[in-house]
């Protein structure tokens, strides 16, 4: 069997984006079981760092394309690096991170290489499949496991027959697990000969990309409101509640979508998952879009004027009441309390 | 020079208002209480086309889906809206298609219309993948551009769009041909037009007349801008075995609907004591402080 292979992002810092971090970490603990090596996909500008931060990942083999023109992402150029890499080492599992750029690569080189392609997975496992009516077995292969449907169900995907078996994940959904031994990785360069052939068709007028300002994922407590917290204004008493307890601020879908909270705070399947310490559910009924992106919280709490919001069954503590009562007298009784 | 632009638009069950009645008693989804609509994304690429047109006297612009006979709903409803025509591509054969068996018979119905620019929307909400707008690109050997939020320049030869990313902003010129996805941020579309409906209320395809037992030799000869062309597998000339489940590489091994599994949960009124108990117990357990 053939390597694990994932896309390592770059982010203007040209560092490694995190989501490619966490993709490194769970496609180490896959090849283990695999018994096969896990190899880096790096393509870019100024590659130094990035290199570095790759010698704690249990990283074997280091493909890299190092040139001015390879930063910022391009489709075509990337595209074409990576297709011909496939085509090279055919890799047996291929990860990307489910962001502007490898939703934007990754279906390009499926199509290219005529593979399968799951988008979104928040699982991935190993495991066997029968076909009963060609009456095979496929052992080990990749249980690609996503919402469908709007996240009313989860389907698992296998690509029984084609390699790579091609996954997307989003940011936040696999665990960041650094490797507690270093180990250095050989380097093999990319033949960036193949994009003499490729035309610029596109070109990058301007750019305009900021740091992130929040980190919801690190937070150890974070307070989301829904929809049911009523308006922008009422947000502010989530705001004071955080800063008492050291907390970030979240929101569903539709908070977003009413302009409660801006976009970067958004929970769920199509925003961040969280798994912090404490969750306090603000006015949130519970999708189960929104639910995908909370519900490893250690502890929950539910604050909804309903009793039967959906929310409420995967929640510790549940206070039946309205939110614009109930978070002054929890403000009030902490100060009460902690004195 | 004409600009023909194909506007690639789904139909899709309304998965965002899954109310209670659209959960079965067993938790799965209940397909039939989920009404059908113009996938929202696709809505905005279907107002970038028109803006284009707005802007170019010589556009025309196509809507084209895949789906079902009930799919030209979202032909006349993109007609309405100020599309010039529409294809619907349907066939049995297309059953069970993945992404990119989907891609294939839309690239072979697009090679088919030759346009210069392909639009469609970031993604449908049914699967929310995202990958049929690159995978045509790829087939056709188009570049894209996705995740377009704003068109601000089109003329002869090349747009200057707007993209959307996590983060921030990129803004790129791209050459025809060339095929993008227009993200949900993007102009929401413009409202049905009430000339329009009038005019082409009765744009139909073949077999919805068929259906109707209507005669339509004489309605579409009189009036053949009413006519919504219909293909199949053939008339693209699509290789059967990229159709359908045998052209597709990813399969479902198993589906299992989400059922809540009720936690043990402590349950606490507003009054001022009930949130003193809960505060307590936060500190207590060292939640919290
Ligand atoms: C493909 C897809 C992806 C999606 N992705 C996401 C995602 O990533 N994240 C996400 O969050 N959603 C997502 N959604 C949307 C999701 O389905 C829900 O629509 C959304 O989560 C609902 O948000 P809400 O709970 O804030 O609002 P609502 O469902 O409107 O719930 C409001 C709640 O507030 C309660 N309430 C009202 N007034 C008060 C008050 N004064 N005090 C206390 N409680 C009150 C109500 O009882 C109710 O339970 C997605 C949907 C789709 C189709
Ligand atoms: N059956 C279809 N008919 C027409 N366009 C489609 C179809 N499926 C997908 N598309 C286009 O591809 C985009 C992305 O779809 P998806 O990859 O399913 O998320 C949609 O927004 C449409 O523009």
């Amino acid at each position: 069997m053939k390597n694990i292979f994932v896309y390592c992002e770059i982010t203007e810092e040209h560092l490694i984006a995190d989501v490619s971090l966490e993709l490194l970490s769970k496609g180490k603990k896959l090849a283990d079981e695999l018994h096969v090596g896990l190899e880096a996909v790096l393509i870019g500008s100024d590659l130094k760092k990035a290199i570095e931060q790759l010698h704690y990942y249990g990283v074997s083999v280091i493909h890299y394309a190092e040139n001015e023109n390879l930063f910022p992402y391009r489709t075509l150029v990337h595209a074409k690096l990576v297709q011909t890499l496939f085509e090279q080492e055919q890799p047996e599992i291929a990860l990307f991170g489910a962001t502007s750029v490898g939703r934007d690569l990754a279906p390009r080189i499926a199509s290219a290489l005529r593979c399968g392609l799951t988008a979104d997975c928040t699982s991935l496992q190993i495991g066997d499949h029968v076909d009963e009516r060609k009456k095979e077995t496929y052992k080990n292969l990749l249980y690609q496991i996503r919402p469908a449907f709007g996240g009313n169900i989860i389907a698992t995907i296998i690509n029984p027959e084609t390699r790579p078996q091609m996954a997307t994940v989003r940011e936040g959904v696999m665990k960041h697990e650094p490797q507690p031994v270093k180990n250095t990785p050989e380097l093999k360069k990319m033949n960036v000969g193949v994009l003499t052939s490729i035309e610029e068709v596109v070109t990058i007028i301007h750019r305009h990309i900021e740091p992130p300002k929040i980190n919801l994922k690190s937070a150890q407590i974070l307070i989301a409101g829904g929809y049911g917290m009523g308006s922008k204004e009422n947000f502010a008493i989530l705001y004071e509640l955080a800063d008492l307890l050291g907390a970030e601020v979240g929101g569903t879908r539709a908070a977003v979508d009413a302009g409660f909270c801006g976009h970067e705070r958004q929970i769920g399947q199509t925003g961040i998952t969280v798994r912090p310490k404490l969750y306090i559910a603000c006015g949130i009924s519970g999708a189960v879009q929104h639910r995908a992106g909370m519900d490893q919280s250690a502890k929950i709490i539910s604050i909804n004027t309903s009793a039967q919001a959906p929310i409420n069954a995967i929640a510790d503590y549940v206070v039946v009441g309205d939110v614009m009562k109930v978070i002054p007298q929890m403000i009030q009784s902490y100060k009460k309390q902690i004195r | 020079m004409n600009l023909k632009i194909v506007v690639l638009a789904k139909q899709v069950p309304d998965t965002r208002n899954v109310g209670k009645d659209a959960m079965k008693e067993d938790g799965t989804v209940n397909r039939g209480a989920l009404p059908a609509i113009f996938n929202p994304d696709d809505l905005n690429a279907l107002e970038m086309a028109l803006e284009i047109k707005d802007r170019r006297k010589d556009v025309e612009v196509i809507v084209l889906t895949m789906g079902p006979g009930r799919a030209a709903d979202i032909i006349r409803e993109a007609i309405f809206r100020g599309a010039d025509k529409g294809y619907l591509l349907t066939d049995r054969k297309f059953a069970g298609s993945d992404t990119l068996a989907t891609s294939y018979a839309l690239y072979k119905a697009v090679q088919k219309i030759n346009p210069d620019l392909i639009i469609c929307g970031l993604q449908a909400i049914d699967g929310d993948t995202a990958q049929v707008g690159p995978q045509i690109a790829e087939k056709l050997q188009f570049p894209q551009v996705t995740y377009v939020e704003k068109l601000n320049e089109a003329d002869e030869r090349q747009l200057v769009l707007t993209r959307r990313l996590e983060r921030g902003i990129e803004t790129v010129k791209v050459n025809f041909p060339a095929l993008i996805t227009v993200h949900a941020s993007a102009n929401p579309c413009r409202p049905k037009h009430a000339k329009r409906m009038l005019k082409y209320k009765h744009a139909h395809t073949l077999s919805e007349l068929q259906d109707q037992n209507r005669d339509y030799t004489d309605l579409f000869k009189e009036h053949p801008y009413l006519r919504i062309e219909e293909w199949n597998a053939e008339s693209v000339e699509a290789d059967e075995s990229y159709l359908g489940l045998s052209g597709s590489p990813t399969k479902v091994k198993g589906i299992e609907s989400v059922v809540l599994t009720q936690k043990e949960s402590k349950r606490f009124t507003d009054k001022d004591q009930d949130i003193d108990q809960l505060m307590k117990e936060l500190l207590e357990t060292r939640v919290i402080g």
